[in-house]
């Protein structure tokens, strides 16, 4: 947990103004830069930014083309920088970078179902119906809390309708929405002026002391206080500024780098997030959903993926923050072998792909294969999500197995799965 | 004409700001009238007795000093969020105190059980135990007719067992026949999933959790084994649905054995009580018919314990699914009110009656001053959670974010907001509803788990749009009503901000802080202070939690 505040909440703006003299020096990019560089090295990573593609992209489209075979359609494959591997020829840019990462063309998951596939890749379990496992970025949040900073340690952006969620270890783990990536942060700022906020506040105080009067201990259970007080220093943290892009501190040739969108900015604003210190950052490009039009819909896509996810590598690479930032290229399934009556591809969660690499691990391997005649449906190597998991948690630093007790009383590891050798 | 067409607009509004003054005067009442007598069928002072009875035994004997009983309004509040969600109107606020008759709160709950309001919110909440929190299958499930049917069935009081045969035995289409949408929730990858239902049913219907049983023999609960899960899921096996709806086909279910990759057919099977398996009918109007069954304890103690979770926000026991066998020293008080809900045609009504009258439920959410010899502010927290789980105080718990934004919409609203109200307030409440909701974070399904609140909740109560618009002076907005209305007399303004917010008047401190701001105020300045007053009781603790 953060700061804990045990002062009493009539001292709290004289805290408040402490914590806001420490948080305004505490924020400056170069310097943060400088820190986070000097971590690299034998250190572990600090940083988890998951590009969610949200609606199952093709593994043929994309990472795992087979032009010419009977499920390849009219997809065509291009070298990259890392030689013997091709990928879709509408990834032109990420050839040029994808030898900074791994591919991973065996993924197998058991739930076709947009709903539950999502759950499997955002926490590596089966839905459950008693109860809710936390996603990676909420175990990264708990685990390696960063007590530095006061904004959220873990951050979804874009439009995801089914955001990473705290599960079983409470809600202040939940993924901080926030669905236009570099526009006004909602819910920020103040709706009073500055005389007007200082009465409310002091009201508040004596309004909460009568319903203290007689259940202090109770209210104090409650952490209604102590919430109030992490918003109000959050309302004025100066990390706020790593959300916001209009700010003159980011070159016009950065910005135009990672594409004009709403995600390649969602990709910008993660690599100011990762250097503002947050620990786990989704960001969301929806629109893979391809049962009809597969090949033009992965061309549009690729048109927005493509440029923000060179942008992003070639960026963390340049700020000297890709050996402590593992990135994570992954959506809750693949797309069917065989092109339906639509020119489409439906779901298919039996071999499909994700991209992997930076924050010290391995780099240019090529993990599993599917079959190009389609008539195997199992890959080879089949890699399971809980294994990907068990990578990123252990190369972290966090115990992947570790067992939580939950709040029904099961003991449940952080992760079921292993890591994959290949990769660490 | 045209002078006509001016005027209709202006005198509507000024019809709608005189009912408004006319509330805040105490002038004006609701729609619903409160019952003179409760009816004879809600007569619960027999129940009440017992478990009050078991209550103070155990208080005794654990040499502990309840609470002392709650203020009226305090109880009113409880009651309001826990039937309708939001806290209750000026308009019932003021009725409620000028009621000097007999048995107040008995016919208060009576009351607030006939309001629209009532199976509107109470579907939703038993909703989720029912078909969970998850979107569902696209055309397959209809959450809206779901909910729909179901507030029609505890409108009309219908007896539990036969909601419960309904849900669990439905045929036909998910629209037409909205009961088998707790069928066709389970439909994952075009197939009806035979054990989902049936560990749903189990959990929902007895509070026992056999889910562990799916894959194994379970681990600390010698009493479920895994052949009783597949006896359970195979009476969900034939439910197939197809364009014409739900209905049965000959599906067996099948399981395999890993160890040899062999696979073999399991038959319909109960854990206890096969003798209460009737002969025919369909696998699952057998099961339904099990489930129900007058002998089958567990079924009448689940329902109690999920009830008294939706009224205190806390179930009697914790985990609600993972209840001890009948007959447990632990749930003597679940035992007593299941029998009774027997006898009494397992009417909702009558349960949510018994527990409204409980003691527990009307003792105050602060420890007894007698009971120490320090001040009750300096009781250590092991005390107090040694007599929560007493239930000799009514517990903090967090409200629902429904139940916040119900409350806000209603406090920003002065009059009474139910099916009588104005489309666009009505229209207002949805929307504002489900974006709120969304924002500060749905609990899903384990919306009776305890937790604290987030830092992107108070952010969203301090700074929210929805908030802000509730709030802001502006013809018909609350604040400026009460400004105008309350011009001289700026004690009845504080006492009015301090009733549609908090339902209590303020307290020697707050007349003198928040109601400074009002003083030798005119106009705008008036309708911030106002302003200011709502931001300041929307953020307290008092108005986000349940006490």
């Amino acid at each position: 947990m953060s700061v804990m505040i045990t002062s009493p909440s009539t001292d709290r703006r004289r805290w408040l103004e402490q914590i806001l003299a420490t948080l305004g020096l505490g924020f400056s990019l170069p310097t943060l830069e400088t820190r986070a560089a000097a971590r690299r090295g034998s250190k572990r990573p600090t940083s988890l930014i998951t590009l969610f593609l949200a609606g199952g992209p093709s593994q043929l489209e994309t990472w795992d083309p087979h032009p010419g075979s009977a499920v390849g359609g009219p997809t065509k494959a291009i070298a990259t920088r890392l030689p013997g591997l091709k990928i879709a020829a509408d990834f032109q840019q990420t050839a040029e970078v994808i030898n900074e990462l791994s591919v991973i063309r065996s993924l197998v998951s058991r739930e076709g179902d947009h709903q539950r596939g999502v759950y499997l890749v955002k926490t590596g379990y089966r839905p459950d119906q008693t109860l809710t496992h936390p996603s990676v970025g909420a175990i990264l949040a708990k685990e390696r809390w960063n007590a530095k900073i006061a904004i959220p340690q873990h951050v979804s952006l874009g439009s995801d309708q089914r955001p990473a969620r705290g599960g079983f270890l409470g809600a202040q783990y939940d993924a901080y929405k926030i669905y236009n990536p570099g526009g006004r942060l909602r819910n920020i700022a103040s709706r009073a002026n500055n005389s007007r906020q200082r009465r409310r506040l002091d009201g508040l105080d004596v309004v909460s002391r009568t319903f203290r009067r007689g259940r202090a201990v109770a209210v104090r259970a409650t952490q209604h206080q102590l919430m109030v007080d992490r918003a109000l220093t959050m309302m004025n943290a100066d990390q706020l500024k790593a959300f916001q892009l209009d700010l003159d501190d980011e070159s016009q040739s950065t910005i135009d780098l990672y594409g004009d969108s709403r995600f390649g900015r969602g990709c910008l604003v993660a690599r100011r997030l990762v250097q503002a210190g947050v620990r786990a950052i989704e960001v969301t490009l929806p629109g893979w959903d391809t049962h009809a039009n597969n090949f033009e819909g992965h061309r549009e896509q690729a048109g927005i993926l493509d440029p923000a996810l060179f942008a992003l590598i070639t960026d963390l690479k340049q700020h000297d923050l890709l050996d402590s930032t593992i990135v994570l290229v992954l959506g809750e399934f693949g797309r069917t072998p065989t092109v339906n009556p639509l020119d489409g591809r439906d779901h298919w969660p039996h071999g499909f792909s994700c991209l992997v690499g930076g924050g010290g691990l391995a780099t240019g391997r090529v993990l599993g294969a599917t079959d190009p005649t389609g008539r195997n449906r199992k890959p080879t190597r089949p890699i399971e999500i809980a294994d990907l998991f068990a990578t990123i948690l252990s190369r972290m630093g966090v115990k992947h197995d570790k067992e939580m007790i939950t709040p029904i009383g099961r003991p449940m590891a952080y992760c079921e799965g292993t890591p994959i050798p290949g990769l660490l | 004409m045209t002078v006509l067409r001016r005027l209709v607009p202006l005198l509507l509004v000024a019809a709608a700001l005189l009912a408004m003054i006319q509330t805040i005067s105490g002038r004006k009442t609701t729609n619903i009238s409160t019952p003179a007598t409760v009816s004879k069928q809600f007569a619960v002072d027999l129940t009440t007795e017992k478990i009050d009875q078991w209550f103070a035994a155990r208080w005794t004997s654990e040499q502990i000093t309840p609470a002392t009983t709650a203020a009226p309004l305090a109880i009113l509040r409880r009651l309001s969020l826990a039937l309708h969600g939001t806290v209750p109107s000026l308009e019932e606020l003021r009725e409620f105190d000028a009621d000097d008759r007999p048995q107040k709160l008995e016919r208060w709950t009576q009351r607030l059980l006939t309001d629209s309001r009532c199976p509107t919110y109470l579907s939703e909440r038993l909703g989720r135990a029912l078909v969970g929190a998850d979107e569902g299958p696209f055309l397959a499930f209809r959450r809206d007719r779901f909910h729909a049917w179901l507030g029609e069935q505890i409108a009309a009081d219908r007896p539990w067992d036969r909601i419960v045969t309904e849900l669990v035995s439905g045929r036909g289409l998910p629209t037409g026949n909205p009961e088998t949408n707790f069928i066709t929730i389970a439909q994952i990858d075009e197939e009806i999933d035979a054990e989902l239902l049936a560990g749903r049913s189990v959990r929902a219907f007895l509070g026992q959790r056999i889910d562990c049983a799916q894959c194994h023999d379970h681990f600390f609960d010698p009493r479920w084994k895994q052949v009783h899960f597949q006896g359970l899921a195979a009476f969900f096996s034939p439910v197939r649905f197809t364009p014409l709806g739900v209905d049965d086909g000959d599906r067996q279910f099948q399981v395999t054995d890993h160890a040899d990759d062999t696979s073999r057919v399991v038959s319909p099977g109960v854990p206890f009580g096969s003798e209460w398996l009737p002969e025919g009918g369909s696998a699952r109007q057998r099961f339904a018919a099990w489930l129900t069954d007058e002998r089958n304890e567990r079924f009448d103690r689940a329902i109690v314990n999920r009830l008294w979770g939706l009224m205190f926000g806390r179930p009697f026991h914790a985990p609600i699914d993972d209840l001890p066998d009948p007959g447990d020293p632990a749930t003597v008080p679940l035992d007593l009110i299941a029998r009774d809900f027997r006898d009494h045609r397992r009417s909702l009504k009558w349960l949510v009656h018994v527990i409204a009258s409980s003691r527990p439920f009307r003792l105050d959410s602060r420890p007894n001053p007698q009971a120490r010899q320090s001040t009750p502010d300096e009781i250590s927290s092991e005390e107090l959670r040694g007599q929560e789980e007493a239930w000799a105080i009514f517990p903090l718990i967090r409200l629902r974010p429904e139940q916040v934004i119900g409350a806000m919409l209603q406090a920003g609203s002065i009059k009474t907001i139910d099916r009588h109200s104005h489309l666009f307030t009505r229209a207002r409440r949805f929307f504002g509803e489900q974006n709120f909701v969304q924002e500060y974070g749905d609990l899903g399904d384990e919306e009776l788990s305890e937790q604290t609140g987030t830092i992107p909740q108070a952010l969203l109560r301090m700074n929210g749009e929805l908030a802000r618009e509730l709030i802001q002076p502006g013809l018909l907005s609350a604040t400026t009503t009460i400004a105008k209305a309350t011009v001289d007399d700026n004690a009845l303004c504080l006492r009015t901000c301090f009733e549609v917010c908090l339902g209590r008047q303020p307290v020697a401190e707050e007349s003198e802080v928040l109601g400074g701001w009002l003083t030798g105020t005119r106009g705008e300045q008036r309708e911030q202070a106002v302003e200011d007053i709502f931001w300041t009781l929307f953020n307290s603790p008092e108005f986000s939690w349940n006490h």
